[in-house]
């Protein structure tokens, strides 16, 4: 055991659980100044109910985004400070960005927007939560793009005096083919978890509590429907072009993902496999023929690169070394991207439907069916970042760094295994309380939120 | 004036941005169980900073990210260097931030007071934790010649001192600011923590600049501004002057700020194996390129930033004050 080791998992523990609570917040954020926007076009009550309702909602899990982003940004410093050292020249603009450009702007109007209720002209009060939102969502891109040049680093060259990655084009790191094809998807998957997050709300109060909001639930149900759809579809168009890209920037990966072992054109799409990692071989791989060609190359006869061959020119490259990340992790990563996200859509679309018209479903199961979109998308999201971070492995900047050279030397095992254990722990509480609250609060529906207000009063701020 | 020395003003900056703003909402949060006595109070008093404390700490984390973007080996030297604090400080906002969220959601007491406690701590803790870090970076970290601190010794009594120093400060601060802001109880109650704030803050914060003076060498001007911007403070509160009294304290943080990073210039990081390792604003800059991009997005976007937080506070200029009800 090495302090590498302990840092990996540190790194990996803390950003999946970022990871859990930043897509809601892009999404829901939308979603909200979507709700506040309909009640100032039409002024009925229930859509005032469902802004405040989902507001709360969102607001206890955008307090976790918030917190655990702090870590992130400290992280990089801490254990990983060669890396820091080696990428800062580059990473820092975009980082920077984002915090000029988007971290002051939401939480300052996030502040407004909670306290402002009864203090701002209502139009400047739902502006608040406009720009709040558009923070966060562009807030996503710098960060995507900062990581897409880990993948595929364009834009800089290495400094030979200090051995130091240094910055020549800036455009060139905020255009990066991968940068903006991930925010898609990023962007996408994070619609689809917001979308499926007000479907299980909205599916839970309508099978659960015949309550005098059933009629806001059912509209709040379609819009999230809806909004997993459509956003379904920017997933899959920019799942196809991800994988394009990472054929050309990381065939290794992508080899990696498919469990393809030697080269072959035209090469089918693996299903199911039986790895025997140490003979590089599937011992059962059942495939569909031409698909895999395709996806990587856009030609179903096209050729696809293999592991073994793969790790020969990579040798020849970058001298001797493993150049095979984690096989059978990658390849069910992405299955299970694939599959469960692929499920969460398929929610969206049937719930379409179902609900066509006017019309709701009678059974019971279905509404759990609905609800049970939210944990797959969430483990959809969680499975592809593994795919991508993992599928990067033995580096951190591709061609660049290796992970094993990137750690602090000055930080002992002690130290990180402490750390660890402190995040660990201080996480696995948190976990426990915000899904607390977040249940207390949609037991509670939306009479608890909103006082009856007199059409036309001013509508009471939120307080702490 | 070189770019690396714009950015090392600019970051100076953003640090004290963040401890001006931050520092009256960390003493509000230390304040909590004393000035805010009862529930009433204590809701006052968060209220009172609850629009503004997340915008404020943003602050933190852009000079943060600005120390990565023009002075990466300076981020990563500080932050792996002091591991520890660091650790402790980072985990300390978590729950802080968090509390304020939480901490109304749930009608209980008991739920309240865990939130509350965390409120405290974790305003405690970066409060003194910055003072501490700060201290050493002045002092010097054992920095070898490949730019690694290795097993730094962070309790010196000049740290201990420093981190003493930015808590009573901000205490005082905190004090000040809900003077200015709160009304009711709180704002008598207040008053006379300010009083008592004022007592342990001028002499601690006086001896640490002293100290660091004495051994930087420079400073003395702005050191004896903090102080005596201090004791203006006291008598302006005592007269009532609450607007410049609160005042009075931020340009103390002001002062405080000039003499920590007046000290420091131009060495980032001095080293206390050999002077010849020490981190400076020469040798750790980001390249020409990065700190002309860096400019212009900073030039562009921070009068903006400043603009609407100015106009949030703006908005939220009215006294708070919660009924018990
Ligand atoms: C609802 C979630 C969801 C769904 C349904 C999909 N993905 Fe995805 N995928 C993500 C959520 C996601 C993600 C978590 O957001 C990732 C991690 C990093 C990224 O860019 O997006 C990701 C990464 C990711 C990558 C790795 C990019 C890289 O490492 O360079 C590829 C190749 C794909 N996706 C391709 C697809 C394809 C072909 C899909 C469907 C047929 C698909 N994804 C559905
Ligand atoms: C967009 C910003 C991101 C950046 C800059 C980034 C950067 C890094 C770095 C520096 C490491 C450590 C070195 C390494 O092991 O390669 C790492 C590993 C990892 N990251 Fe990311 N990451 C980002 C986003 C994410 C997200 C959103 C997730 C998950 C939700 C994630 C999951 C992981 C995992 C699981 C590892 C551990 C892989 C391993 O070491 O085996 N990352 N990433
Ligand atoms: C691993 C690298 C990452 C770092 C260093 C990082 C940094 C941060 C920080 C410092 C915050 C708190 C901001 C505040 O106080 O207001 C935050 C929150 C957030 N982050 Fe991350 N983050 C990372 C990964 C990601 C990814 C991959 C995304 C999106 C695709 C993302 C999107 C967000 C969003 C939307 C928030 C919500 C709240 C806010 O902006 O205030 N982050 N992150």
């Amino acid at each position: 055991m090495e302090a590498l080791d302990l840092a990996r998992w540190q790194f990996g523990i803390t950003t999946i659980y970022h990871f859990l609570f930043v897509p809601l917040t892009i999404g829901l954020s939308v979603v909200v100044a979507a709700l506040q926007t309909a009640w100032h076009r039409t002024g009925r009550v229930e859509y005032l109910r469902a802004t405040r309702f989902f507001g709360k909602l969102f607001l206890i899990n955008f307090a976790m985004g918030v917190v655990t982003g702090i870590v992130q940004e400290f992280q990089f410093g801490m254990n990983w400070s060669t890396y820091s050292t080696f990428v800062g020249d580059v990473f820092g603009a975009p980082l920077a960005l984002e915090a000029l450009l988007a971290f002051f702007l939401e939480s300052t109007f996030i502040g407004l927007w909670i306290f402002g209720w009864d203090k701002l002209p209502k139009r400047v009060h739902l502006a608040t939560i406009w720009v709040a939102a558009i923070g966060s969502n562009l807030s996503a891109y710098f960060i995507l793009a900062a990581n897409a040049w880990m993948r595929h680093p364009v834009g800089f060259e290495v400094n030979a005096d200090t051995g130091r990655a240094q910055l020549t084009d800036i455009g060139a790191v905020l255009t990066n083919p991968q940068a903006w094809s991930t925010y898609l998807h990023v962007l996408g998957a994070s619609f689809v978890v917001a979308g499926l997050f007000v479907v299980a709300v909205s599916a839970y109060r309508l099978w659960r509590h015949r309550d005098p909001d059933s009629e806001m639930f059912r509209k709040t149900l379609r819009a999230g429907l809806l909004t997993t759809v459509v956003a379904g579809a920017v997933v899959l168009a920019s799942g196809d072009l991800q994988a394009k890209l990472m054929a050309q920037d990381e065939p290794m990966k992508l080899a990696a993902a498919e469990a393809l072992w030697r080269t072959e054109a035209p090469t089918g799409f693996s299903l199911f496999a039986v790895g025997d990692v140490e003979g590089s071989r599937n011992v059962v791989n059942v495939q569909v023929p031409y698909v895999l060609s395709f996806l990587a190359t856009g030609d179903p006869g096209g050729e696809v690169e293999g592991i073994v061959d793969l790790q020969e020119r990579f040798e020849e490259q970058f001298g001797p070394g493993d150049y095979v990340p984690n096989v059978p992790v990658l390849y069910w990563a992405f299955r299970l991207m694939m599959g469960l996200g692929g499920a969460a859509i398929g929610v969206g679309v049937v719930g379409l439907w179902l609900t066509r018209r006017g019309r709701l479903p009678r059974h019971g199961w279905m509404y759990g069916v609905a609800m049970l979109g939210l944990p797959a998308a969430l483990a959809a999201n969680i499975a592809g970042w593994i795919l991508t971070e993992i599928g990067r492995q033995p580096w951190t900047v591709v061609g660049q760094l290796l992970t094993a050279a990137s750690v602090s030397p000055g930080v002992s095992l002690g130290q990180v295994a402490f750390s660890l254990t402190v995040f660990t722990l201080l996480y696995g509480a948190l976990a426990v309380v915000e899904v607390r609250l977040l249940w207390r609060y949609v037991q509670a529906g939306p009479a608890h939120v909103t006082p009856d207000v007199e059409p036309g009063a001013r509508v009471p701020a939120f307080t702490y | 004036m070189d770019l690396p020395t714009i950015w090392f003003l600019a970051i100076a900056l953003l640090w004290t941005g963040y401890l001006v703003l931050e520092g009256f909402d960390f003493g509000v949060g230390m304040l909590l169980p004393s000035v805010g006595r009862d529930e009433p109070g204590r809701r006052t008093m968060i209220n009172a900073i609850g629009p503004v404390w997340d915008g404020n700490e943003v602050w933190l984390i852009t000079a943060v990210g600005a120390m990565f973007a023009a002075f990466p080996a300076w981020y990563a030297a500080t932050l792996s260097g002091f591991y520890l604090p660091v650790l402790l400080i980072v985990v300390a906002l978590v729950f802080r931030g968090v509390a304020f969220e939480y901490r109304g959601k749930i009608d209980s007491p008991v739920w309240r007071r865990r939130w509350d406690a965390a409120i405290v701590g974790g305003s405690l803790v970066p409060a003194f934790g910055w003072g501490l870090v700060f201290a050493n970076m002045l002092r010097g970290v054992p920095l070898g010649a490949d730019g690694v601190v290795r097993s730094a010794e962070l309790y010196s009594p000049y740290a201990l001192l420093g981190g003493l120093a930015t808590t009573a400060l901000f205490v005082l601060h905190g004090a000040l600011f809900l003077g200015l802001k709160a009304d009711g109880p709180v704002r008598h109650r207040a008053r006379a923590a300010a009083r008592s704030a004022a007592l342990v803050a001028v002499p601690v914060v006086g001896g640490f600049l002293a100290w660091t003076v004495h051994d930087r060498g420079t400073g003395v001007g702005a050191a004896v501004a903090a102080v005596v911007l201090l004791l203006a403070a006291v008598g302006c509160a005592a007269r009532r002057r609450e607007g410049w009294a609160f005042t009075a304290t931020a340009a103390s943080v002001v002062a405080v700020a000039v003499v920590v990073f007046g000290g420091l210039y131009p060495v980032l990081l001095p080293s206390l194996v050999d002077p010849a390792y020490d981190m400076t604003v020469a040798n750790a800059a980001s390249a020409p390129y990065t700190l002309g991009v860096l400019s212009v997005i900073g030039a562009v976007f921070l009068p903006l930033v400043v603009a609407y937080q100015a106009w949030s506070y703006w908005v939220f200029r009215r006294r708070v004050h919660v009924a018990a009800a």
